[in-house]
């Protein structure tokens, strides 16, 4: 049948428990990133000078930022990748499906991962060119964040695919809150229950911090 | 006065792993509410052994829930989804009259059908092979009583110990993972101070051999523990995800000499 592996520090990322780990480690520098980048972008509801000035706060440093920049880009690429073999393995693993199949307990968001993950990462491309480069914006100025952010969100179709988008984070992050707590074995008895709460809460903070801008750009604009 | 009553079965028949399998129908007539769901196939079976038909092949041994031998999908659920019940302690009281009922064997690489609804869980043999043990010399045992033991680990270890290794964790969850399988052998012999020697090198080993035999990743999807006989909690996978990588930092290159004396 099958030859023993004999689980060696070398061959730590061979199974799928090390590139669980590998997914809940990068996740957790990935949450952090969005959470900060939340509060940061709720300073435009406080108006240009706000937002950006604290744009320009973040690039006072070239090296500093490409460090950022280079420490995310390589969370996305490890995370993509170990879930992206976890999904073939996954595939590998039942050849034959199941004529019927029911759910006991798992959520919507938890057997969704990788589809939600996929539209976040096609997003992600897309809020890229958007607002940091500006190569799909209509009407971008280099510096001027209020700006690009509000014309943007002037289209309905703009600040509402924006608004779908923060669902799919919720979701995503929901779901891999608690998930990576379960991967890096912080479980414990006394504060195992709160982990999926906990997991919930930060994913609305996040979302709604979010989606917040597009909303109230459009709101303001619509009056 | 009992209640009788009929079901349609669509059973999955498969002669042997290699050949294909499709399902067949069959009516369970007079099928008392107090028979158990195995009790209710011998009863389908004899009559067509009676037709000169091959009867449906399932495992099952003590019929009483603590053995592991038995264990389907009906309609989908692992031992039919109800919490803490095998199938052979399943009753057909939660059934109605005329009920359309699909049985599928446990579906995973890991899992070859032997036959219908039989399946070989050769896989799990394996992975308590690899380290699901305790090394102990003969001749010198101490005092059970000897090593102190908490309360509170003796009783996480025995919940863990309950596993009965039917495999419904496996054939329920959504990536054929058996992390729950593994994780009650783990956790079970970590918790206690008999199970400290070896064990570091014994989650390594269990999980590499689990690697080894081809099941899926755990997505924290909490499937398992709900179909689970025995109610184990996925607390404990993420007791061996952190065993796992505790082990996976402090290993160190193995000795290739002495020890012969």
């Amino acid at each position: 049948m099958s030859a023993t592996v004999a689980g060696t520090g070398s061959r730590f990322y061979e199974t799928a428990i090390g590139k669980k780990i590998v997914m809940a480690v990068t996740g957790v520098i990935l949450v952090g990133f969005v959470f900060v980048h939340m509060t940061g972008n709720l300073q435009v509801l406080q108006g240009a000078d706000k937002i950006n000035h604290y744009a320009k706060l973040l690039r006072t440093s070239m090296p500093l930022l490409w460090t950022a920049r280079l420490v995310l880009i390589a969370s996305v690429v490890l995370h993509v990748r170990a879930a992206l073999q976890l999904y073939a393995l996954k595939a590998a693993a039942r050849p034959v499906a199941y004529a019927k199949k029911a759910h006991r307990g798992a959520t919507l968001a938890s057997r969704t991962m990788i589809w939600s993950g996929y539209t976040l990462a096609i997003f992600i491309v897309l809020h890229i060119l958007h607002f940091t480069t500006g190569t799909i914006h209509t009407d971008f100025v280099e510096g001027d964040v209020f700006h690009n952010v509000t014309t943007a969100f002037k289209n309905p179709l703009i600040a509402a695919g924006y608004v779908v988008m923060m669902g799919f984070l919720f979701m995503h992050i929901s779901h891999g809150i608690f998930s990576l707590t379960q991967s890096l074995g912080l479980s414990h008895p006394r504060y195992s229950a709160a982990a999926k709460t906990v997991a919930r809460v930060l994913a609305v903070i996040i979302a709604v911090g979010f989606a917040a801008v597009p909303v109230a750009v459009f709101a303001v604009i619509a009056k | 006065m009992t209640r009788t009553f009929s079901l349609t079965l669509h059973v999955w028949r498969q002669k042997s792993a290699k050949q294909a399998g499709q399902f067949a129908k069959y009516i369970a007539a007079n099928v008392s509410e107090h028979m158990s769901f195995l009790e209710m196939l011998d009863v389908v079976n004899q009559d067509l052994l009676a037709k000169g038909e091959d009867p449906i092949a399932f495992d099952h041994d003590c019929r009483e829930g603590i053995c592991g031998s038995c264990g389907f999908m009906v309609n989908g659920d692992a031992h039919g989804g109800h919490r803490g019940t095998t199938i052979c302690q399943l009753h057909m009281r939660h059934f109605k009259d005329g009920e359309e009922l699909w049985l599928e064997p446990w579906r995973s690489a890991a899992f070859p059908i032997v036959k219908d609804l039989a399946v070989d869980r050769g896989a799990f043999d394996r992975i308590i092979a690899s380290g699901g043990f305790v090394s102990v010399p003969t001749g010198s045992a101490v005092d059970g009583n000897a090593i102190p033991v908490p309360k509170t680990e003796a009783d996480l270890a025995m919940d863990a110990a309950a596993c009965i290794g039917c495999g419904a964790c496996v054939a329920m969850c959504p990536n054929s993972a058996a992390q729950l399988f593994t994780a009650a052998k783990v956790g079970h012999l970590g918790l206690l101070p008999q199970g400290q020697p070896e064990r570091d090198r014994r989650v390594l080993a269990m999980v590499g051999q689990m690697t080894a035999e081809g099941f899926g990743h755990c997505t924290s999807t909490g499937e398992c523990e709900a179909v689970c006989p025995k109610e184990i909690p996925i607390a404990f996978i993420a007791r061996m995800n952190r065993d796992y990588l505790e082990a996976s930092v402090k290993e160190r290159p193995q000795a290739n000499r002495g020890g012969s004396g």
